[in-house]
């Protein structure tokens, strides 16, 4: 066996490491290629006030949470993760944590319908059909759950469904303290 | 029950696949007859398993069955039924399925078609190829599961991604993973060849019209995708350095290499360690562009729904199957010793020296590739490795490589002299030079020395094929020339169209963004285009808008094109271009945002010979099949089983 055989052996071995290496880091959470840093973390959360789903000619409006902890969530029939994550929507609600549903780019009838089925685990739920609120918000797809702080200021983001382990690790610490500890 | 159906045969084509992989290669190396024996039965019914199971999933998607995930997350009741179809590949799971159908269906024709092999060489060969596909069975099975039900079924499904409810993308998709898969062909006769101890000429011979097959579906595959995301995407691009693009133009690049050198040590028995080390270094990276796609670890507008676990799976079956060939190579390479000598002028190092180019140029676009990646695992912050670094790569390597071509394909074998190579290519060269320098000024209406060059290159190329053509048509009329001698031709002609192609389009193209109100007009490239306004616009699983722009030169109506924007149910947004296409140019329009009382943002184009990049394209596919259906190729089959018949006789 000669030395120069063995050449791209050692540099595939190099490169396997090497991917070896960022998959790992990529699953203890350390590194995420598409962790693309919101700019929405730590600034004011802008007011919403959209039309009522259940009647259009009413708006609901993000007003009432001043000084409250408090989730909003985009969500949409058509949407699969969103009726994953529907049972934990409804647990936090029966736990008191306040959530504004925001029914992005959907028929109206089909989510009242939804709501109607399986539970409404929303606080206040709105409609937004033309995009124009998720575009303010920055949201990528649904669903996509933003906690705003007592003060008003956007404190997490998390895109996809919700789960108990997400919501331990990044949402309850904000509940500590608070009577709305799921 | 359909989708269990398909879930059952799915893991009996596992089980398949492992006999197919382990008995036949242990068979092979003990003598023991009857386990070589089972290596194409194991193949064929692997065939027809997964065939079933394809089958199954593509009955969920037609019949709208939302108990099953993957179908719920991919497809819609109001998506038309060919899109129904083509979900079936639209995201990870099911596609995954589809490479793992077009791999048992290369391994089913390698039974069919080489039947003259041996019964040892058949036997290792299959058995590779059983291994590879074991790797992906299990792949499929372990954390992939196109099956699975979703409890309860869902009253409506997700809708398939926009971007891919699009005709070019129906096939773009099945032509790259043939193009991909097929290079596992080369490979396992490679390993085999290895395994078996004979590197000899023959085994280049079985494997070069495979690689041929293999290249010219792969050449299809990425023309479809770099013509699907000019018309599509509406940026009006054909080609953006995107780490999902080169993973598919890496395989490519180092395909083209090993059809050179496999020309090579089939006729010289020259470089056949090399060879081999290249068909292991082609499926390697049709691997790897399989672990950077659906790993996630790169990020890319190609967004395949990824999981690191999934990532970590591929990784090990990299290192497995990748590792395991090298470590043999560097066992057996030593062992091959080539007796062959040629001269340092001479066709054999024209073909060399592009073999080095060809992987150089690879390895330079693997290292942009993973260059962020590198930088961000080792704590650098993001970076991104744009189009400045590939075509400063790209083009500075590749200018030599047209110009080795057109002497090259002009050399002797063994033995030549600069002198007389020279002689041949004298006029071709002055004529080049003539009509490079005046194309841009006189044509194109306007000189530019990176368009000289460019189109230099490309009657370089015209010109010195055309003088190999004549030369080989010398005293036997021009239907003489053997298929092998036409593919060569129009594989450097298509190089030659793609040159003219993106040389124009690059350096003559003007675009234009611009706020039109209904009735506005807009001058580009000679070309007026008027604006007459949007319509609503209602589709079946989409609305949007629909503009209408009719485009004149010197008072007479070229085209009326039609731009559309799109809002998909599932909530994105899709660009539709109007196009006008022609042979010499593209018009071009796509719709920006509205801009309130009936005015948009419009995007205007004029692209000169945009065309001609997928025609050369194309032109290469086309010479890529006519050198696969070489005679000596058939010729050789019926020989070798005929001498066969007679010995058993």
């Amino acid at each position: 066996m000669k030395a120069r055989h063995l050449v791209p052996l050692i540099v595939f071995t190099a490169l396997a490491l090497l991917f070896g290496y960022v998959l790992v880091k990529m699953n203890k959470g350390e590194y995420n290629p598409r962790e693309i840093p919101t700019e929405f973390i730590g600034r004011k959360a802008p007011a919403v006030e959209i039309p009522w789903l259940y009647d259009r000619n009413q708006r609901v409006s993000s007003a009432k949470y001043a000084g409250k902890v408090w989730l909003i969530n985009f969500w949409g029939t058509w949407c699969p993760e969103c009726w994953k994550e529907h049972e934990f929507l409804l647990h936090l609600s029966r736990q008191g944590v306040p959530i504004f549903g925001v029914d992005w780019r959907d028929d109206d009838q089909e989510a009242i319908g939804f709501l109607r089925s399986k539970g409404d685990p929303f606080d206040q739920v709105g409609v937004d059909p033309r995009s124009d609120l998720a575009i303010e918000w920055g949201v990528y797809g649904a669903p996509e759950t933003f906690l705003i702080d007592a003060e008003g200021v956007i404190r997490e983001k998390h895109a996809g469904a919700l789960t108990p382990e997400v919501w331990n690790t990044k949402f309850a610490p904000y509940f500590l303290g608070r009577e709305a500890v799921p | 029950m359909i989708p269990e159906l398909g879930h059952f045969a799915l893991i009996l084509a596992l089980v398949v696949a492992l006999v197919q992989g382990v008995f036949p290669l242990v068979g092979a190396h003990r003598g023991y007859a009857s386990w070589v024996a089972l290596a194409r039965p194991a193949s064929r019914l692997q065939f027809l398993l997964l065939l079933v199971s394809f089958s199954c999933l593509t009955w969920s998607f037609l019949k709208s069955d939302f108990s099953v995930l993957y179908v719920a997350q991919n497809s819609n009741t109001r998506l038309p039924e060919i899109f129904k179809f083509s979900a079936v590949w639209g995201a990870h799971e099911g596609s995954l399925l589809l490479w793992a159908l077009i791999l048992s269906a290369w391994t089913a024709a390698v039974t069919l078609f080489g039947r003259s092999l041996s019964p040892l060489m058949m036997a290792r060969v299959l058995g590779v190829l059983g291994l590879v596909a074991t790797g992906f069975l299990a792949f499929l099975t372990f954390t992939s599961n196109p099956f699975e039900r979703l409890v309860p079924a869902a009253a409506e499904g997700r809708d398939l991604n926009p971007l891919l409810q699009d005709i070019g993308l129906i096939m773009h998709p099945p032509m790259l993973y043939m193009g991909y898969v097929g290079f596992a062909i080369p490979f396992a006769f490679a390993i085999a060849a290895m395994l078996g101890g004979r590197l000899d000429a023959a085994w280049a011979r079985w494997s070069r019209p495979w690689t041929q097959i293999a290249w010219v579906f792969l050449t299809l595959g990425i023309a479809l995708g770099s013509w699907w995301a000019y018309y599509e995407l509406g940026w009006g691009g054909w080609w953006f350095w995107d780490p999902v693009e080169n993973a598919s133009f890496m395989p490519w690049l180092a395909g083209t290499a090993l059809m050179h050198s496999l020309a090579v040590t089939e006729k010289r028995g020259a470089f056949k360690a090399w060879t081999v080390l290249l068909a292991i270094f082609t499926f390697s990276l049709s691997l790897l562009g399989t672990f950077l796609v659906r790993s996630g670890v790169l990020t890319s507008v190609h967004a395949f729904a990824s999981d690191p676990s999934r990532g970590l799976f591929i990784l090990l079956f990299l290192a497995a199957v990748v590792g395991s060939s090298l470590a043999l190579y560097a066992a057996r390479a030593s062992k091959v010793r080539s007796r062959v000598h040629f001269e340092p002028v001479s066709r054999e190092a024209a073909l060399l020296l592009n073999n080095v180019i060809l992987v150089v140029t690879t390895v330079s676009i693997l290292l942009g590739t993973l260059y962020p990646l590198i930088v961000d695992a080792l704590g650098g912050g993001k970076i991104s490795v744009g189009p400045p670094y590939f075509n400063a790569v790209f083009i500075p390597l590749t200018t030599p490589l047209v110009i080795l071509l057109g002497a090259g394909t002009l050399a002797r074998w063994k033995r030549d002299r600069f002198a007389d190579i020279w002689a041949k290519v004298r006029l071709a060269f002055v004529a080049s030079l003539v009509f490079g320098l005046a194309f841009p000024a006189v044509a194109m209406g306007g000189f530019s020395w990176r368009a000289a060059l460019g189109m230099t290159l490309a009657f370089w190329v015209f010109f010195t094929t055309l003088k190999a053509v004549r030369d080989s048509a010398r005293g036997r009329g021009i239907g003489g020339l053997s298929l092998s001698q036409w593919g060569m031709a129009l594989g450097h002609l298509g190089v030659g169209v793609f040159i003219v192609g993106v040389t124009l389009t690059s350096i003559y193209s003007t675009e234009k963004d611009v706020r039109l109100e209904p009735g506005d007009t807009y001058e580009l490239g000679g070309y007026l285009f008027h604006f007459k306004g949007t319509t609503h616009l209602k589709g079946p699983n989409y609305e949007g808008d629909r503009g209408e722009v009719v485009v004149t030169r010197e008072g007479e109506v070229v085209a009326t094109l039609y731009p559309e924007k799109r809002n998909y149910l599932s909530g994105m947004p899709m660009t539709e271009a109007g196009i006008d296409a022609g042979l010499t140019r593209d018009l071009f329009v796509a719709l920006g945002e509205p801009l309130g009382d009936g005015a948009w943002a419009v995007r205007l184009y004029h692209k000169p010979f945009v065309r001609w990049i997928w025609l050369g394209a194309l032109i290469m596919a086309l010479g890529g099949v006519c050198s696969a259906l070489d005679r000596r190729y058939r010729v050789l089959a019926r020989r070798q089983r005929e001498a066969l018949a007679g010995g058993v006789a």
